[in-house]
């Protein structure tokens, strides 16, 4: 039944993989639950019949990398009473964003026969950057369980419960063995945003920062024990700097930092 | 003389990413037909240069959300094929069990997400479930199915983080895959119901003519369905290693859309993706998938691309029957993966992502960083077809009025379950609005 008091949500796409969004549609137990609460009015990947703005809930998924985006991300704000970013792309540019680290031109020239035509902002920002954002969810691929968790948290008008600690703190919920310590794994996990569980350590990987940065990291630490005690090289560090989350202010500066740094420590 | 007419639709829903379609006709017949992508290119095989070839996996996974798997298979392939690295059979029937998962979630999304609200007459399937509220549900217990496989070997459904060149980061234990089979065994049953209900759907006539038959190209293996192992095969005859995939393919820079549409040197459009791994390898379907075609009285041979759907959800069954082949007769590789030093080399390799064909090709430097890497996806090896069918089928429809002819153009399109956000790392911004044509 069409009921004009159920909050409208809409997902919106700018440059990145699907998979953020595609995680509300994995939420396979939970889907027409939501879809009782809410009205999912403008969902491209899910529905061809949009309905007409405003909406009370908008999603972002993606970056900005075109000057139409540019223009469009701002009349998604215009429209959205509440406009949460989901997933790296949106909340820090995406691996996209490696082109604010070199020449676009030459990626262009490498990858189209006619670099020419091709319409491309030589940045991939976060939506952060050209709008006001209500909230932002980090994540590469977003978690389904925090996505649900915000979207309840809107709809319940309280904020969500997110926490920002680092994917440390999840080993050690999980009862992992760090594989720092153990195994002498390089990781990320502590500087890196909690939400994935701490998949990689419990799989025998180091984290590759997925999810981006924890509040507060602290990366010149991190990456001084990358260097002394894993044995590092200087381009190592910085290639795990610069991933999923390169824009990310607080990777984006590490990253600057270890690059000019002429190799005292 | 008589007026064009232009059916135009600036984003086209139910596929994954963002395309539009252009279409200029009259009563004198179809004169220009765009599909157009103007999601904006996000250079993966530019910023790939430089970075370390253990990485491919984890970056190239990015392409797509829908089918990460499928992208990760072809990277390690291929980074394995210039190292010199063959996996075990222990290893690689783990890989085989994994992309099973991502065929079954992905083929499912497609098959009640996007396609079948077509055929019933629904925007989406959170509409349709208002009045099929159990068809619904069953979509969704299939694909959640599909994504507990992967979510165990890969860690996550969507970009997994387990798999690794020379094999995974960590391998299950039999005891932990057997949890899963009742679930396997369940789901495999609504797959099944999966296969007769979608072959009940109603279905548009189409069939090119004689003179204009598509080819059909998948990888072949002689023992197996064919996932990460074969060679390219086609239904006009080819029969190629992988690595003489450069040339026989070319992406072929089209001016009106400033797109690379790939051919088939010399021969042009060709048709990748389920129903050419199914006419192609028929045989190697499990006897369960025969026989519910043959209960059904589905051919060995499918040549209407709106009846991929009933393909799709016989691959999805297939998928469940060799998941659960594969679990019960699983031996615990003896290591994780295989260990090995980069050297100056290239690789290539192609797998059966769930939209087809996926060819990626890197070449590394002694110390293992990637100088050079070439990917193809499905979307783009299919986009000259869908222009193609779109072009034959509109004439037999323009009695149609013009809603639903638009929709019969974009159920058309569909039928390829195109990945834009696949195909757009080479796919220019193009976007067009009423009134004004972007060029």
């Amino acid at each position: 039944m069409g009921n004009a008091t159920r909050p409208k949500l809409a997902v919106w796409k700018f440059a990145s993989c699907d998979g953020c969004q595609l995680s509300l549609l994995d939420c396979e137990d939970e889907l027409l639950q939501l879809a009782d609460k809410m009205d999912i009015a403008y969902f491209m990947e899910a529905s061809s019949q949009p309905v007409e703005g405003p909406y009370d809930l908008s999603l972002v998924e993606g970056s900005i990398t075109t000057a139409e985006d540019e223009r469009r991300i701002r009349e998604v704000r215009a429209q959205s009473r509440a406009l949460v970013t989901i997933g790296a792309c949106a909340t820090a540019g995406g691996i996209q964003a490696l082109r604010n680290f070199a020449d676009v031109e030459e990626f262009t020239s490498i990858v189209y026969a006619h670099p020419e035509t091709i319409a491309t902002l030589k940045t991939s920002t976060p939506i952060s950057a050209h709008v006001p954002v209500d909230f932002e969810l980090q994540g590469c691929p977003i978690n389904k369980r925090q996505l649900l968790e915000v979207i309840s948290a809107f709809l319940y008008r309280r904020p969500p419960q997110v926490p920002p600690h680092s994917v440390c703190i999840e080993c050690k919920i999980r009862g992992n063995v760090c594989v720092w310590v153990a195994h002498g794994t390089p990781c990320m996990g502590p500087v890196t945003h909690a939400g994935c569980g701490a998949l990689c350590p419990t799989y025998n990987r180091g984290c590759y920062a997925c999810y981006g940065p924890k509040e507060n990291p602290n990366t010149e630490s991190l990456c001084h024990w990358w260097k002394t005690e894993l044995g590092a090289d200087k381009a190592t560090v910085v290639e795990n700097l610069r991933n999923f989350n390169a824009a990310a202010p607080a990777f984006e500066t590490a990253s600057r930092r270890e690059e000019q740094d002429n190799g005292e420590k | 003389m008589a007026k064009s007419k232009t059916i135009k639709v600036d984003y086209l829903a139910r596929v994954e990413g963002e395309g539009a379609l252009y279409i200029r006709y009259d009563d004198g017949g179809v004169h220009d037909v765009k599909l157009k992508i103007f999601e904006p290119p996000r250079f993966f095989e530019g910023f790939m240069r430089g970075r370390d070839y253990l990485e491919a996996p984890d970056i190239t996974a990015r392409i797509c959300g829908i089918c990460p798997v499928a992208y990760q298979m072809s990277a390690l392939h291929a980074m394995e094929d210039a190292l010199g690295l063959v996996p075990t059979p222990e290893l690689s029937a783990l890989r085989r069990l994994i992309y099973c998962g991502e065929w079954i979630e992905s083929h499912t999304l497609h098959i009640y997400m996007l396609h079948a609200p077509d055929f019933l007459g629904y925007p989406s399937a959170v509409a349709m479930a208002k009045d099929h509220p159990k068809i619904v549900q069953v979509g969704l217990q299939i694909k959640k199915a599909g994504n507990a496989i992967v979510k165990l070997l890969g860690g996550r459904e969507i970009h997994p983080i387990n798999v690794r060149v020379g094999g995974f980061y960590r391998v299950p234990a039999a005891s932990e895959l057997k949890p899963l089979r009742e679930q396997l065994l369940q789901a495999r049953d609504m797959a099944a119901e999966t296969v007769r209900w979608a072959a009940s759907l109603p279905f548009p006539k189409f069939e090119r003519s004689a003179e204009d038959q598509y080819e059909f190209v998948a990888l072949s293996h002689s023992q197996e369905y064919p996932m990460n192992k074969g060679r390219i095969a086609s239904t006009r005859g080819l029969d190629i290693p992988v690595s003489e995939y450069d040339s026989h393919f070319r992406e072929e820079h089209v001016e009106y859309t400033n797109a690379l549409h790939s051919v088939l040197v010399e021969r042009g459009a060709y048709f990748v993706g389920p129903m050419a791994r199914y006419n192609l390898n028929y045989d190697r379907l499990s006897p369960l998938v025969r026989q519910t075609a043959e209960d059904i009285g589905f051919p060995p041979f499918c040549a209407n691309p709106f009846q991929s759907i009933v393909v799709r959800s016989l691959e999805v069954l297939y998928a469940f029957d060799e998941a659960l082949r594969i679990i019960d007769g699983y031996q615990q590789p003896q290591e994780p993966y295989l260990n090995t030093e980069p050297r100056a080399s290239t690789g290539c390799a192609a797998t059966e992502a769930p939209r087809g064909l996926l060819y990626h090709r890197y070449s590394i430097d002694e110390r293992g960083k990637i100088t050079d890497a070439k990917i193809v996806p499905p979307t783009s090896q299919n986009q000259k077809t869908i222009e193609d069918d779109l072009r034959h089928m509109l004439p037999k429809f323009l009695h149609l009025p013009e809603d639903k002819l638009q929709a019969q153009c974009e159920q058309a399109i569909r039928n390829y379950d195109p990945c834009i956000s696949c195909s757009t790392h080479f796919l220019q911004l193009h976007l067009e609005r009423s009134g004004r044509v972007g060029q």
